[in-house]
């Protein structure tokens, strides 16, 4: 894509040159990459201050600050996270669920400057061996922003839509 | 059923074996709904949960759907679900305020304080029928303490604070962490499920045996964010001095020395630097408040407390409330909420959801393979009339303290499993 500028309210906004397009084909590659636990390729798509957060059921809209979540890492933890994913004793995820990632109905739902606010729904349906398939289905609130001449990840939440996590047990992937 | 001892308890051979028939006969379940859910007291909800008269959340509390609630006066009650003329639920959102409850079947309607107060036609009802007859029924017995509202579904169990035995003064120590004596639950539930026997998640939350085994990769997580962890000292398995203890009536403890950092109020580096003189100054509020000596008993250990058979607060990484029950012999539903002091700043409230999700939770770096490893338990357990015992002796030679690496707390919690399933009342 082509940016003007990389400072944030620079004539042009960049951020209001991506397409849906664009933006569809970035959220696609980083499903790939996480159905491919390629999880260190997939931490070079989050910015240096990124956040990855899944809100407890039964308050799908509220603060991590002062609401008890299911995840909310800052980009330390979410790299923490990618270090236990990989070390064979995180034993939820050992060996390895398989996940296939299902995006969709995706849109662009705000731009500012070198943001840009995005939305898609979800479905992942996870697989492990000798255990029923388990379906994780939401949708994703992402604050996408123009780093050069790439997407970047600032910020990733996914919102489940079952009214508790019951069946689906633990996130002990990156959904 | 005809597989009994459940329970095999013989000090003097050092012989304490458990059955693991218990952990996976759908009739096992049924007798113990009956002799151990409906004789004990059961955790309901946190009297902050609800605030204001009028204000309420339903529950599914052993299998019976309730409304915990505030009344007219502002007090907690409990109200068993159920419309008194033909059953159906009559609360059916998860939480709210409201003025009165109406079926939604034929329209009769409930005010705050339960009493029917609006029947459609009432007119064609026989002369007998009396509306204050037919109030929404509360389980036999309701009671609190500090603010933990349990319900008994025995109109003759003992009183709570006597049930509660020695988990009285574990429950006192997280109380005081509040300036005002006021612990809130913070909004947002983990509500999930686990494909195991409800009675392998009461071990599990406090087996600190499995720790090394199980939580590696957490432990690490801490060793690279900079927290400082001594090597065990000799006959330790983990880093700081611990203890199993039995509290009577089933419940028991681990009693810990703290090493993974605490809200209230030990720092270290997870937290961060901004929140290092929050920090300092919450410790230095509570030295004041409790003398040295308290507050340090209150910061500086870290205990998991069983309230039998199926509520644990755990004060560790944050204090979670953690209860669970039976849907089947090999799945459990648990609801978890974390706990903080009412008046804790917005930093001390950040740093406390932040610490919760380090350890805690269906997305934190522990949990999650602790339901792993209970999932597999239950898998192997297919095997039980091939291997019908599980080894539950660790630490049964010892003459006195036993470690929380230990398994007294464990025994008292089967202990107490098998004398209420022989059909004895808690005593």
């Amino acid at each position: 894509m082509k940016t003007k500028s990389s400072s944030g309210d620079a004539p042009g906004k960049p951020s209001a040159q991506v397409t849906r397009q664009q933006v569809e084909d970035f959220l696609y590659e980083e499903a790939a990459l996480l159905d491919a636990w390629r999880l260190d390729d997939w931490l070079t798509l989050l910015t240096d201050d990124a956040i990855y957060n899944v809100p407890s059921n039964d308050r799908p809209d509220a603060d991590s600050k002062d609401t008890l979540f299911i995840i909310a890492d800052d980009i330390r933890r979410i790299r923490a996270r990618v270090t236990r994913l990989k070390d064979k004793s995180a034993h939820a995820e050992y060996p390895p669920s398989r996940t296939r990632r299902m995006i969709s109905n995706v849109r662009i739902v705000s731009r500012s400057g070198l943001s840009l606010r995005v939305e898609a729904n979800f479905s992942v349906h996870r697989f492990r061996r000798n255990e029923g398939i388990r379906a994780y289905v939401g949708h994703y609130r992402y604050e996408l922003r123009v780093e050069g001449s790439k997407l970047k990840i600032a910020k990733r939440e996914a919102i489940i839509d079952a009214m508790e996590l019951g069946s689906m047990g633990s996130v002990s992937f990156i959904l | 059923m005809n597989d009994r001892p459940f329970v095999i308890n013989e000090p003097e051979a050092m012989r304490f074996q458990v059955n693991r028939v218990t952990l996976v006969d759908p009739q096992v379940l049924e007798l113990e709904r009956r002799r151990v859910f409906d004789v004990c007291w059961i955790y309901v909800g946190h009297e902050s949960e609800v605030r204001a008269p009028g204000d309420f959340k339903t529950r599914i509390v052993c299998d019976r759907p309730v409304i915990f609630c505030r009344d007219s006066r502002n007090r907690a009650r409990v109200f068993l679900n159920t419309c008194r003329h033909r059953g159906s639920i009559v609360c059916r959102e998860s939480e709210g305020n409201a003025k009165s409850h109406t079926c939604f079947y034929h329209g009769w309607s409930y005010n705050r304080d339960g009493e029917l107060d609006g029947v459609p036609g009432q007119d064609a009802f026989p002369p007998s029928f009396k509306k204050s007859d037919f109030g929404l029924k509360e389980p036999p017995q309701v009671a609190s303490y500090r603010g933990f509202v349990f319900l008994n579904f025995d109109p003759n169990a003992m009183p709570l604070e006597q049930y509660l035995a020695g988990a009285k003064e574990y429950i006192d120590l997280i109380i005081d962490q509040s300036p005002s004596g006021q612990m809130e639950v913070i909004q947002g539930v983990q509500d999930y499920d686990i494909r195991a026997n409800w009675k392998l998640l009461a071990e599990n939350s406090f087996d600190d045996y499995h720790l090394l085994s199980v939580h590696g990769s957490w432990l690490n997580y801490l060793k690279n964010s900079g927290v400082e962890m001594k090597r065990p000292e000799k006959g330790h398995l983990l880093p700081a001095h611990g203890v199993g203890k039995v509290l009577g009536n089933g419940h028991g403890c681990t009693d810990n020395v703290n090493f993974r950092g605490r809200p209230v109020a030990r720092w270290i580096p997870i937290y961060g630097e901004a929140a290092k003189p929050e920090i300092e100054r919450i410790r230095a509020e509570l030295v004041a408040r409790l003398g040295e000596e308290r507050a340090s008993r209150v910061a500086d250990t870290n205990r998991n407390l069983l309230i039998f058979p199926n509520l644990f607060l755990n004060d560790g990484s944050s204090v979670t409330i953690r209860t669970f029950y039976p849907l089947g012999p090999d799945r459990m539903r648990v609801l978890a909420w974390a706990l903080g002091p009412k008046e804790e700043s917005p930093t001390a409230r950040a740093v406390r959801l932040d610490s919760f999700l380090t350890f805690y939770g269906p997305g934190g770096f522990a949990t999650p393979d602790d339901i792993e490893v209970l999932e597999s338990v239950q898998a192997g357990l297919s095997t039980h009339r091939e291997v019908p015992w599980s080894e539950v002796t660790r630490g049964m030679a010892k003459e006195g303290e036993q470690l929380n690496t230990d398994e007294p707390h464990l025994r008292g919690f089967w202990i107490q499993w098998d004398k209420l399933m022989r059909g004895e009342r808690p005593s």
